[in-house]
């Protein structure tokens, strides 16, 4: 019992949480023949949120088809609240040394207990503009690639389709870009 | 509602796992995209083998029914580059610099994070983005 209690505490490895998360793809087949994935929640909570004298096309369709998907998404905010809250880990991200070493080089400070760095995640106009911009650019990204990590890494790659590598090849591209270029050059601002 | 429990449930097991993995930080996702640990690449590979594994299980069995008494049938991608390329790119431009992509952001969320909800909010008027644009965008 306190092996287990220890281990809802502790983080998991990657050996743990990579099958796990990969089981989504059967699981969601087996449930009600689903493609697993994510971002497209976000076009449904636009759908029933957009005002009838807007009319863009692309949300005009009857996301209640689509429940199964905005349940399941409250379910990963859920299971978000229980791992991260109730069963919060008390230690920070153990980065590896390089890792640390590139942070002190950016003038960041040093994880200590939140997965989220205080000095991009911290309430201030700044942060939050910063927040709000980058969410742009994954929400438009995700719908214009038609899927995510889940749905284009994980789905699409486990189904060998080949448009789900050449998203998987951008997304990598622009992770890139975004890492070694603009994060050490936002930091500086 | 009960026929939607196990999308529920299937979804907690989901953000439970994002955040004890930490797939949902950003220092992890640093991390990756600097190639300082093999951790988050471990996470992405074994997910990928474990569900091709499970795929090939389920197109060698007889009867392939889901719960509900579906033909389970293993969707495909309408084919093209351009439009996967170039959204890949902007996404991944985003996930870059605030190492979160859609799963974690909803679990983010979750743990009670302001940010990630200013961040979902920028994700809902992206998305409303795209769809204005998109007849103008190339695919």
């Amino acid at each position: 019992m306190e092996t287990l209690l220890a281990w809802l505490y502790a983080p998991w490895p990657w050996y743990v949480a990579g099958p796990l998360i990969g089981l989504m793809v059967p699981l969601m087949l087996f449930i009600g023949n689903r493609s697993f994935g994510i971002s497209s929640n976000l076009r449904h909570l636009c759908a029933i949120t957009q005002p009838p004298q807007v009319g863009v096309e692309f949300f005009k369709y009857d996301w209640k088809e689509h429940t199964w998907s905005l349940m399941f998404v409250i379910g990963t905010a859920l299971g978000g609240f229980f791992a991260g809250v109730v069963f919060a880990n008390p230690e920070p991200v153990n980065l590896s040394l390089a890792a640390q070493e590139m942070l002190t080089a950016w003038g960041f400070s040093q994880p200590s207990g939140s997965l989220v760095p205080e000095e991009l995640f911290h309430p201030s106009v700044r942060n939050f503009a910063l927040l709000f911009a980058c969410g742009v650019l994954v929400g438009f990204g995700t719908r214009y690639a038609a899927g995510c990590t889940s749905g284009h890494a994980i789905t699409g790659l486990s189904t060998l389709q080949l448009p789900s590598l050449y998203a998987i090849l951008g997304i990598f591209g622009g992770g890139l870009i975004a890492s070694w270029l603009l994060v050490p050059w936002m930091l500086r601002g | 509602m009960l026929r939607y429990a196990p999308y529920l449930l299937a979804g907690v097991l989901f953000g439970f796992v994002l955040i004890k993995s930490e797939a949902a930080s950003w220092y992890r996702i640093q991390e990756m995209f600097h190639f300082q640990s093999f951790h988050m690449f471990g996470i992405l590979f074994s997910a990928i083998a474990t569900g091709m594994l499970s795929i090939q299980l389920i197109k060698r069995m007889g009867a392939r029914r889901s719960l509900d008494g579906q033909t389970i049938v293993i969707p495909e991608k309408p084919p093209g580059w351009v439009s996967y390329v170039a959204g890949g790119l902007i996404f991944g431009l985003g996930w870059g610099l605030i190492g979160l992509c859609p799963g974690p952001i909803f679990a983010l969320v979750g743990t009670g994070s302001l940010g990630a909800l200013v961040v979902l909010a920028g994700a809902l008027h992206g998305t409303w983005l795209y769809g204005a644009l998109k007849q103008h965008l190339p695919h």
